[in-house]
Parts: structure tokens; sequence; C-alpha cells
């Protein structure tokens, strides 16, 4: 799992072209959206179609992805249960 | 047409590796790229704006010959009217790119925000909380002629109190941007001939 989160930092950071944010910046439970790393509503759908690209996941309802994208923790542990590839 | 009344109240060229506000350059950089040296000129003027690297070329040029015009502009009441050739052509073919991908087509939605050249005018006015008025045009060549007459009205019709004009265009890694703030009061008198002179300079 940890490698998992390391991935996922790895890939939030270069996808979502968070210039000036490192990976050790990140913790596992900070917020992803609002005060924490600052996402907005592209960074979302970005998300979504990562998690369809990379781990095979579809969500069926754009809704779902406020607690799955909560936190590192959080998108490790829906990927984790839910990929297919 | 030109208006006696307004005039060019600052001007701004990016272009060749090189950023200058009123005749002056105030940065330089020998990168090759645009990225790079989009890159360094954000640093150089210490813009503290993460959005900045979300955005796409054609906003990145945008935003940064605004923000060197209008950093220190209260003027809320500032109309947007810009131009190019390529329009948003750069990242239309990005995303044509990801969608035609034989292995999996997978559009971004970072990437598509961008397919259209007005959203530049859109960071802008976020940046510079503007509510202004905004227009977009697209022409062969750099067009004084349009812009100078579409200004001229937006100030004579008080829908704005100043007006940010210009070109910038960027295509396959080439930039060239001329940007220039139309007003009551300024430094040089507000006509075509002064636009092409401004615009031709090296």
């Amino acid at each position: 799992m940890s490698e998992l989160k390391q991935e996922l930092k790895e890939k939030i950071i270069e996808q979502l072209n968070l210039e000036d944010v490192s990976v050790d910046e990140i913790a596992n439970d900070d917020p992803l959206f609002g005060e924490g790393l600052g996402l907005d509503s592209i960074d979302a759908l970005e998300l979504i179609v990562m998690l369809d690209k990379d781990y095979g996941i579809r969500l069926a309802d754009p809704k779902e992805g406020r607690k799955i994208f909560e936190s590192i923790d959080t998108m490790a542990a829906y990927i984790a249960a839910n990929r297919t590839n | 047409m030109s208006s006696p009344e307004y005039y060019i109240k600052s001007y701004c060229l990016i272009r060749d590796g090189k950023v200058s506000k009123n005749g002056e350059i105030l940065f330089s950089d020998d990168s090759e790229e645009f990225p790079a040296f989009i890159k360094s000129a954000y640093k150089h003027f210490e813009t503290d704006y993460s959005k900045f690297f979300k955005m796409d070329n054609l906003s990145k040029l945008a935003f940064m010959g605004a923000e060197v015009l209008l950093c220190e502009n209260e003027e809320q009441n500032t109309a947007l009217v810009l131009s190019n050739r390529a329009s948003s052509l750069d990242t239309d073919r990005k995303h044509q790119a990801a969608i035609s991908k034989e292995s999996g087509a997978f559009a971004s939605p970072a990437v598509f925000v961008y397919t259209l050249p007005n959203i530049c005018m859109g960071e802008i006015s976020i940046r510079h909380k503007l509510y202004s008025e905004n227009s977009f045009f697209i022409f062969a060549e750099f067009n004084p002629y349009l812009l100078s007459d579409y200004a001229n009205d937006l100030l004579i019709s008080g829908k704005a109190n100043e007006v940010l004009c210009g070109w910038v265009d960027y295509d396959k890694g080439k930039y060239d941007a001329f940007l220039y703030v139309i007003a009551k009061k300024g430094m040089l008198p507000h006509n075509t001939g002064e636009l092409t002179k401004l615009y031709r300079t090296k």
C-alpha cells in the first residue's frame, strides 16, 4: 500500500502540474482539495480519468469522487479494492 | 479610425526570448524552448500564482504579458480585446492526439479546457479580478485597424475605462505577444500608425 501511495503522489504532481510541490510535502492524510493541495474541479476530472486509464476503474457517478479523493489514504484504499489492472 | 483623446498607457512585447515594457527589456533568457523561457520569466517576475503551471502555452504567454502591464493597474473596468493567428491550434493538436490513440483514447480535461483561444482572457480576468467586456479575434496578421476601432468603441460607449488590447500568438513553439493598455491618459497617441510601429519594434 505504501508503494501505491508513493506512486499516487508522483502521478498527481506530474499529471496535475503541481510545479512547486514535492512528494515529501504531501502527507497521506492531507486533504487534496480545499486547504490541502488546493486542487480544483478540473483536477478532479483529471483524477477520474487517471483512475480509468491507469487502474481500470470507471466511476459511474462522478460524485463518488468526493470521498475517494479526500486524501492519498482514501484514494489508495479505493484503488487497492477496485483496480482491474 | 484614430481617436486623439485616447492614449497608449503602456505596452509589452514578448518575443525572441525577451520581455519588454515600454521599450525597456525587463527580462531575457537564452532558453530555446518556450516552456523553459516562460517559466524563467515567471520566476524572474516573482509571480506567485501556482495555477500558471496548469495553463497551456497560449494562456501562459497572454498571462505573462498581462502580468507585466496590469501588476500595478488599479482600474478594475479594464476590457480585454486580444487577437492572434493560430487560435488555440497548439492545444487543439494535443487534444486531438490524446483522443486519437489506438491504444486507448483518454481525453485530458486539463488540456480540453484550453481548446478555445479566449480561455487566456479568462485566466487574466481571474488573476486581476476583472468582470469586464472581452473579445478575442482571429486574424491572418496583427490588425491594428479593427483593434483600435473596437477599443475606442468600448471607451466611447462607457463599457470600459481602459482596454488591454493586442496580439498573442503561439503555435509549434513559436510565440509572439504585443499587448498594450488604452486609456484616457498615456504616453503615446492611440492610432494605427503608432500601434504598427510599436508592433514592429525588434
